[in-house]
């Protein structure tokens, strides 16, 4: 039997994790000497009490939504993927090419053609080190870690010596044309009149990143193809007798775990920025990764967690606006965020099972 | 390129690679117990910061190293509860670790000097000064040998040398002593080391512990060495890097100091020709930059040598039947 | 029920009345639900050698562990040479002279011999010193106790024989008194195995307790003087060696009367389904584990497969189910009725091998077989998923499967009967079931079936020997791999005795007899071409 009712494992430990987290995030903020609940009262309002906040706030989560699939999907094939960073930036470059190179009668078709360009680059960025994993053994924690910074150095180069518009001095590419530009879910408002949200990012990728959620739902629990990856995942031994072959699952799930980091650029590069800068990325892809083990690597969970996320990160900003508290104490939650839900589970999950086996024992010294 | 110009190239490479050579050892400590540590970016700007931060209030640096040490090993702590004591992986906790340095040190740092994560420049006392070795200006004038001792190897701060020193007595340490001999058994089948009676997770926490020490002692080095005081995010990946020279290492104490002057070269290179002419071709100094990350997936693929990690490495031990 | 009562424990005593060397009291040990020990006595005199046997599972390695200090017991009291002792750490139990040899040695596999010796009993901070100690130590050991074995040779260049040696030495260099020894013969050849007899002799002889944990009767019968039997987490006896049988123990061991014999009729073989010519397979260390190798299996018989584990029987069986280890090179060639294999290309993987009628129950469920975290109706469509009966395009049909798996549990009485449950919620036996029901209801044309009983209990054995028996009559060939040689017998039309990657010969299950196999496992042989040709 199993230690604890499914429920607590999926509901109870994550939330106690996050209780905690957030309990000592409480703490550091008492620590620099600022209140705690005044802190997290301009984080509500700045970033949920007015459709400017919600703005920012699902603009953050789009990001998170991706980067958290991408390290979901990955997790399901026992690989851990820090590389989301990378995956993302380079998904940047490759926006950046269908943008600036193709010329677009209408967003909706530069839209697609920038989804399939973000895609494959963030894919192939994940191809070497999937494939350096599959057929030579290189531990792809590693790899992944070395190609972000292959990465940062590949666009600092592009954008320096490549992209950048001459007798610019910023190291960034030319302003994306007009013809490129997606509608912000502001203006999808304003099309019936209401105003919502006014200049703020969130835009039509928003609900892009809602599909994919469901598609890697589907994908997952769903198809053939995720059968193999969550088998493959469980017991490679295994997968090689059921004839499910460990070198083309661990590219497959790579790939798409790159394409789905990659395909963040559509919210950032090409929603909000409109062109490619440095550092466009920002973290998203490393917050990907406490995203992904806050939602238990479950397209909702990964959703809720994501949205959590951009709220702190609207509320992280209001913070830094009105109150001495840097932003960066986002950073710190983040941290916690991923050490109690990540590497301190068993922390909550053990005390957690003694209870339900003690409850289950009495219970049945009770029926007996 | 004369004399004087490799000397300064390799006089600059022996300063960037000790924080390197530093933190190589201190994941090697770490990685040959069955730890994996892929939080040594974040225990050396933790020790950056607070030693920072103490030299600059206390003007002492002593104090400053105290402190730095005292920031890693308090990371350490965090990384031995989470990967020995509750079986947790080890590698997420590094992230987070990473993570919790990068947000800290800001958030504090705003807090004690409002200078937006930065610490005050440091000065006179509360930096490591530089030891200029006996009879030094005398035999600079001997040709070849002169400059060489005067201006490569003479001239560091106190911390260069510890870590150059820190090569052979971990080479000593590991293979020479019981605690050698039981920190790598555990690190390849912890079960040996148990069933043995010896406790696999006081020889872990250890192990841990001196990486937080010789993190410690890079991050010092980084904020009151090299530079004077600590600014964000001042290690700008060397702990990545340092974990890179690990697998170039190959795990050994002699192949550390290898593969962090390796590094350490090309970081040097790199800062003096920002773009370097060869010939007919230019090579951009984001290459030369991203130039040990690429080595490294190379040697991880196996192409040029193959790099075999201990055994038990990840793996938390769980007593078996 | 031991004469023995410590309770004054003067040293009056005489000689002969000397305390046990180990006593256990109503030792009891639970893991959460399960109770693994009940309130187990156990007294064994110092000087002899005293066997536990038990199935598997049965709770003998939990008591031996409890008495090496891996787990606390949750009750009873421990005492060795009459003394009460509390063994919270396998340090303890080293300083009150207990040895032990586990079953998967505890080695350091990049270390010397030398090396692993003194590890955690150094004399000093500096290993200079404890090593040349321990040389000469060793140099004694090894002549007084026929344990030769080179110091400077690194684990993994060492045969699994000589590793044992280096475990026994271990526990010998610290001075135990106690020595446990957990299954050691599992992986030794016969040779082996009678050479490591001698050695535990020989110890006894020297005044050493000794412990034998084994489930083969034969050992217990060999070389114990005195045997405990435990079953489901008891001790159920403890008598002399002498003064019992195998048929008793073994009635002990399972609670009542086996049925070892399957009822059968004689095979009707007829064509050839399975035919292998000249097979070689190299593994990535360069070790040849299969030489060269030819048979055939024909529709209709069960052809076993005896030996002792690791002479490439494991190898075999991935082979033909098409998931050899990797980086292994394999030569010669196999046709499946008439048609050749593709033994390394694209076409080699365990999915084609499926589609060419080959069906696989493999050695090792729970690690293969199964994939312990899905739910049992998932793992009904393992390794059949890409099959139009349980997909749809790209999906999965999962209605499909399920209506299917409700059908096999009941078919094959799986219990508990709930589709949903995790596989790694069933025993052991229920596993196997799940495993031999996918595999056996494709009416595969060739059914590999690799220790189709391990870990299995009574009930189910009976079923799944029923199971394969129905497959054979039914015209297909059944390929079966076991290191019980009672089960070989029982169930084969022919059997085939591999031994270090060779079949050493073939012989009538009706007229040989186990000490006739037993030589050949050990390859000794008298026609000993066959295996090259």
């Amino acid at each position: 039997m199993d230690k604890m009712p499914k429920w607590a494992d999926v509901v109870l430990t994550p939330l106690i994790s996050l209780f905690l987290a957030f309990a000592i995030s409480g703490l550091v903020i008492l620590a620099i000497g600022e209140s705690p609940w005044e802190a997290l009262k301009t984080m509500v309002t700045g970033a949920l009490g007015s459709s400017y906040g919600w703005g920012f706030t699902l603009y953050y989560a789009t990001n998170f939504i991706f980067t958290g699939l991408a390290v979901a999907v990955a997790y399901h094939a026992a690989m851990f993927n820090i590389g989301g960073e990378g995956q993302a930036g380079l998904g940047g470059l490759g926006v950046a090419m269908v943008c600036l190179f193709i010329p677009w009668p209408h967003w909706s078709l530069a839209l697609i053609a920038a989804m399939i360009g973000s895609a494959l680059f963030g894919a192939a960025w994940a191809y070497i080190p999937a494939i350096l994993q599959a057929k030579r053994g290189s531990h792809i924690v590693i790899t992944t870690i070395m190609f972000n910074f292959i990465a940062a150095a590949l666009l600092n180069w592009a954008l320096v010596n490549w992209l950048r518009p001459i007798g610019s001095m910023d190291p960034a590419s030319a302003n994306f044309p007009a013809s490129t530009h997606l509608p912000k879910i502001t203006d999808m408002f304003a099309g019936f009149g209401i105003e919502w949200g006014k200049h703020t990012p969130a835009n039509i990728t928003f609900f892009v990143a809602l599909l994919a959620c469901l598609a890697v739902w589907l994908l997952i629990w769903r198809t053939r193809l995720g059968y193999e990856i969550r088998a493959f995942g469980k017991s490679e031994s295994a997968a090689r007798y059921a004839g499910i072959s460990p070198t083309r699952i661990t590219v497959i799930a790579m790939l798409i775990s790159g394409g789905l980091a990659g395909m963040m650029a559509i919210n950032n590069v090409m929603g909000e920025g409109e062109r490619l800068i440095l550092n466009n990325v920002e973290g998203a892809g490393f917050i990907g990764i406490a995203v992904a083990l806050m939602g238990r690597n479950h397209p909702i969970g990964v959703l809720l967690a994501a949205l959590l996320f951009g709220f702190l990160y609207q509320g992280g900003g209001e913070l830094a606006l009105w109150t001495s508290i840097p932003r960066e104490l986002i950073i710190v939650i983040q941290a916690l965020v991923i050490l109690f839900t990540g590497a301190l589970d068993n922390m909550v999950r053990m005390p957690l099972e003694a209870f339900f086996l003690s409850r289950r024992r009495r219970g049945t010294a009770e029926r007996s | 390129m004369d004399f004087n110009t490799i000397i300064q190239i390799l006089d600059s490479s022996v300063r960037l690679m000790t924080p390197l050579l530093l933190a190589c050892l201190a994941g090697l400590y770490s990685e040959r117990a069955g730890v994996f540590d892929i939080g040594l970016e974040g225990k050396m700007l933790m020790a950056a910061f607070s030693a920072a931060t103490v030299a600059a209030l206390t003007g002492n640096v002593w104090l400053g190293l105290a402190a730095g040490i005292a920031g890693s090993l308090a990371l350490s702590l965090v990384h031995g509860v989470a990967s020995i004591t509750f079986r947790g992986n080890q590698l997420i906790s590094g992230v987070a670790i990473n993570f919790l340095a990068s947000g800290l040190t800001v958030l504090l740092g705003q807090k004690i000097f409002g200078l937006g994560g930065r610490t005050p420049n440091l000065s006179g006392g509360a930096r490591f000064s530089e030891i200029r070795l006996p009879f030094a200006d005398q035999l600079r004038d001997v040709p070849v040998i002169g400059p060489i001792y005067a201006d490569l190897i003479s001239g560091h701060t106190i911390l260069v040398y510890v870590a150059f020193l820190c090569v052979p007595a971990t080479w000593w340490l590991l293979y020479r002593t019981r605690f050698g001999l039981r920190l790598r058994a555990v690190g390849e089948n912890p079960a040996s080391v148990d069933t043995a009676g010896v406790s696999v997770t006081r020889l872990r926490y250890a192990a841990v512990a001196i990486c937080g020490v010789l993190c410690g002692l890079a991050g010092a080095y980084l904020a009151t060495g090299l530079s004077a005081g600590f600014v964000k995010e001042m290690t700008a990946g060397r702990g990545f890097i340092a974990l890179a020279a690990l697998i170039f290492a190959k795990w050994t104490p002699w192949g550390a100091l290898f593969a962090t002057f390796l590094f350490g070269l090309l970081e040097a290179i790199a800062n003096r020709y920002p773009n370097l002419e060869i010939g007919p071709v230019t090579i951009p100094s984001m290459f030369m930059n991203a130039l040990p990350y690429i080595l490294t997936v190379i040697i991880l693929a196996g192409f040029v040598g193959r790099a075999i990690p201990p055994r038990a490495g990840g793996e938390p031990y769980v007593k078996e039947r | 029920m031991t004469a023995e009562t410590a309770k004054t424990g003067g040293p009056a005593a005489a000689p002969q009345d000397m305390p046990p060397a180990i006593e256990l009291r109503g030792i009891s040990k639970a893991f959460g639900p399960v109770q693994a020990n009940k309130d187990i006595n156990l007294t064994v005199a110092r000087g002899s050698i005293h066997g536990i046997i038990g199935e598997n599972g049965a709770g003998k390695s939990t008591l031996m562990s409890i008495l090496y200090g891996f787990y606390k017991p949750d009750s009873g009291e421990i005492r060795i040479n009459g003394t009460p002792i509390q063994i919270t750490d396998s340090m303890t139990a080293i300083r009150a002279g207990i040895g032990m040899v586990f079953q998967h040695f505890k080695l350091v596999r990049n270390f010397t011999v030398l090396e692993n010796i003194i590890l955690g009993a150094e004399d000093g901070p500096m290993l200079r010193p404890s090593l040349a100690r321990a040389r000469t130590r060793l140099r004694e050991l090894a002549e007084e106790y026929e344990l030769q074995v080179d110091p400077d040779e690194t684990i993994d260049e060492l045969s699994v024989g000589h590793q044992q040696r280096v475990e026994i030495l271990k526990a010998l260099y610290r001075q135990a008194d106690i020595l446990i020894l957990d299954e050691p013969t599992g992986v030794l050849t016969p040779a082996e195995a009678d050479h490591l007899f001698r050695i535990l002799n020989g110890l006894r002889d020297e005044g050493k307790t000794i412990i034998l944990i084994t489930h083969k009767l034969r050992e217990i019968m060999e070389i114990t003087d005195t045997v405990s039997v435990m079953r489901r987490g008891e001790m159920v006896a403890s008598v002399r060696t002498a003064e019992t049988s195998p048929e008793e123990l073994a009635e002990l061991m399972v609670g009542r009367k086996v049925l070892l014999e399957v009822d059968k009729s004689p095979a009707q073989p007829g064509t050839p389904v399975l035919e292998v010519r000249n097979l070689r397979l190299i593994d990535d260390e360069k070790v040849e584990r299969i030489r060269g190798i030819s048979f055939d299996i024909r529709a209709g018989e069960i052809v076993g497969i005896a030996g002792v584990s690791g002479n490439g029987q494991t190898q075999l069986l991935e082979l033909l189910g098409g998931f050899p280890e990797k980086g292994a090179k394999v030569s010669g060639e196999i046709l499946m009725n008439g048609q050749s294999l593709d033994l390394s290309g694209r076409r080699s993987d365990a999915a084609t091998r499926r589609a060419r009628g080959i069906g696989h129950v493999p050695e090792d469920r729970q690690d293969e077989g199964l994939i312990m975290d899905f739910a049992a109706w998932e793992n009904v469509a393992f390794g059949y998923h890409n099959t139009p009966e349980y997909s749809n395009g790209i999906w999965l049909d999962r209605k499909a499967i399920r209506t299917d798996a409700e059908g096999k549990i009941e078919r094959f009485d799986v219990r508990p009967p709930n589709p949903d449950l995790a596989a790694r919620n069933f025993s052991g036996g229920n596993q196997q079931k799940i495993v031999v029901a996918r595999e056996v209801e494709r009416n595969p044309d060739l059914l590999l079936i690799g220790q189709p009983t391990r870990g299995v209990d009574i009930g189910a054995i009976e079923f799944i020997h029923k199971r394969i028996v129905e497959l054979r009559d039914a015209g297909k060939a059944v390929l079966l791999v076991s290191v019980e040689l009672d089960e070989i017998m029982s169930l084969s039309d022919r059997i085939l005795v591999m031994f270090d990657g060779m079949i050493m010969g073939e012989r009538d299950p009706e007229t040989t007899t186990a000490g006739e196999l037993g030589l050949l496992m050990a390859g000794v042989t008298d026609t000993p071409a066959e295996g090259a040709a």
